[in-house]
């Protein structure tokens, strides 16, 4: 309290001594961040431009010193010449069907799972919980193995199935994530609900679903976007052409063709399209994700 | 109404341990099969000499007597993989850190600067490595050409035995994005009343972000920093596409060499205890960190 009123307005000098500066300080200051924003912001988004800017341009202005940005004539060919080299619809449609079975895995798998262990109580309930934390700690190459060798067992190589079905029995990390929310969703419409002799399955269907759908969208993003940029899974369990995934296909085309720039930039834009898409689309729900994720300090 | 129960039913306990279980049934169908299972099929087959086409062998340690003595792949990519790790996360946590510090200031269109920085971090990771081959390349990419205005010959990048290591850690640390929002949350989480409170004592800006910002940022720094080591140490993806490993084994790191020896070798048992040595070193790893972090994380709780 007395310190309050020892530092009155007079002593306001004292503490900033160039406070005759402060306004030009103030604009200085502006102006830089601005400029280093602007900076930064070139550097991040140069890539992309350089990459669209590739993928509209003849090989000429491809090789071509000092570097053209601005294609001159645009040329659309790049676009149509990539599917003769990479079956790139079917790459598209194969990477859908495997993004497809992750976000139903994390959707409806993951949710009953959050649901139980946020819910229902059950002996060992919390000891299986800690079971699953710890799950995440695995790393993935540990089990690379052995799992390579069960699919090659059960005949699942070269097929979706590796990709699709581990994904579709739940994954941990959405579980978390989910349990964390359903939390935070108060206990009485439930009751209400079990008081009129609702089913749980009901309850999960008809009330938690509806209102997770916040939760939902963002594991079903996380685990699209997961799916639509694995490189590994594929990699590993895919053998096949016609069964590739787009992370797959262009890793093949680029190893087969690695001078032919302006299609390589068309594939890779027609692969970062859709995620920018979704990106943009669903913003608010990746902030939601790391929300949820318990980071904040 | 009571009528309605004339078979001995399940008490209502039961009843919901039961539908508890059941829910739970999918997860722990996968969680056996496909993890647990292998885990342990994983740290039995590192003791096995396993080429497939030959039946498994018990060797004993023989792999991991042969890694440690006798493989200079391993030693080689050992140290590939240590280097990356050693310059890409300490650039990645700063990096990370210095763009949230930039994006939590007051300027017009922070939000689509913000979104700037945040996308290189959600393109796919193959996407990525193809435009940054393009960019890196030595005589007509991106870098080399803007080099070549100011009169600088740029490295061959990703051709050289030098260049190739930093090379991958450039185009990594353009996807600091992710992280950066980690630690852009931390800041905003930081009560303003302890920079008004540290204003009032005369502290001058610096004094401020030493004594105020990284001690409540500490815990998003840990954390990021932890997360960070454990991804590098598994590198694979961009030196697969990008260098395949080369020039000379330059960017042969420890996931690349494991990926190899199990699935172009096919020397499963071997692989196996590859898998298990850099498990037991990325864990211990971690639990040093965790005791470190006791010495440089501030944790509210505790002191209050």
């Amino acid at each position: 309290m007395i310190r309050d009123q020892a530092i009155g307005p007079q002593s306001e000098r004292e503490i900033h001594p160039g406070a005759r500066w402060q306004p030009l300080r103030r604009l200085l200051e502006r102006g830089g961040i601005q400029i280093l924003l602007v900076l930064g912001a070139l550097i991040f988004a140069l890539p992309f431009v350089w990459m669209v800017s590739t993928s509209l341009k003849a090989d000429r202005q491809i090789f071509a010193f000092p570097p053209i940005w601005v294609p001159d004539p645009f040329i659309w060919g790049n676009f149509p010449a990539v599917f003769i080299y990479a079956p790139m619809h079917l790459y598209f449609f194969n990477t859908l069907v495997i993004a497809l079975a992750h976000v139903f895995g994390a959707v409806f798998t993951c949710s009953l799972a959050a649901y139980a262990f946020s819910r229902l109580r059950a002996p060992g309930r919390d000891l299986i919980f800690m079971v699953m934390v710890s799950q995440m700690m695995i790393p993935y190459i540990v089990m690379l193995v052995p799992l390579y060798l069960l699919f090659a067992e059960l005949e699942w190589i070269d097929t979706f199935y590796p990709l699709t079905i581990p994904a579709m029995l739940g994954t941990p990390f959405y579980i978390f994530m989910l349990r964390q929310f359903f939390l935070t969703i108060p206990m009485e419409l439930e009751e209400a609900a079990i008081i009129d002799g609702a089913t749980r399955l009901r309850i999960w269907w008809t009330i938690i679903l509806p209102l997770a759908k916040p939760a939902l969208a963002t594991v079903a993003i996380f685990s699209f976007m997961f799916a639509w940029n694995d490189f590994t899974g594929p990699l590993i369990f895919l053998n096949t052409r016609e069964k590739f995934t787009l992370s797959l296909g262009l890793q093949a085309f680029m190893f087969e063709r690695r001078t032919m720039w302006g299609p390589l930039m068309a594939a890779s834009t027609m692969m970062i399209v859709p995620i920018l898409i979704v990106f943009f689309l669903a913003q608010k729900h990746f902030i939601q994700g790391i929300a949820l994720t318990g980071i904040k300090a | 109404m009571t009528n309605a129960q004339p078979k001995p039913r399940l008490t209502n306990a039961a009843r919901e341990a039961l539908t508890c279980y059941l829910f739970l049934l999918p997860w722990g169908i996968g969680f056996l099969a496909f993890v647990i299972g292998p885990v342990a099929a994983s740290f039995v087959l590192g003791f096995m000499d396993y080429e497939i086409v030959t039946p498994a062998r018990w060797v004993g340690l023989a792999n991991y007597i042969e890694l440690f003595t006798d493989d200079q792949r391993f030693r080689m990519s050992m140290g590939n993989t240590l280097y990356y790790v050693l310059v890409f996360v300490p650039l990645h946590v700063i990096v990370a850190t210095l763009l949230a510090l930039l994006l939590n200031q007051k300027a017009r269109g922070i939000a689509v600067y913000r979104t700037l920085f945040y996308v290189p971090s959600i393109v796919p990771i193959v996407a990525g490595a193809i435009l940054w081959v393009w960019i890196l390349q030595p005589e007509w990419g991106l870098i080399n050409s803007t080099l070549r205005l100011v009169k600088i010959e740029g490295p061959l990048w990703l051709a050289s035995l030098t260049w190739s290591k930093p090379a991958l850690i450039l185009m990594a640390l353009w996807g600091s994005g992710a992280a950066m929002i980690i630690v852009l949350a931390g800041l905003q989480g930081v009560p303003q009343h302890l920079y008004e409170a540290a204003e009032i004592d005369g502290a001058n800006r610096w004094q401020r972000f030493q004594h105020v910002t990284l001690p409540m940022l500490s815990p998003t720094l840990f954390f990021i920093l932890v997360l960070s080591v454990i991804a590098s140490f598994q590198v694979f993806t961009t030196a697969y596409v990008m260098t395949g490993g080369g020039p000379a084994e330059s960017t042969l790191f420890y996931m690349l060499y494991l990926y190899r020896r199990a699935f172009v070798l096919l020397d499963m048992g071997y692989a196996a205890s590859m898998a298990w040595i850099l498990f037991v070193a990325v864990l211990a790893l971690t639990l040093v960190q965790f005791k470190l972090a006791s010495r440089w994380v501030y944790y509210e709780a505790e002191q209050s």
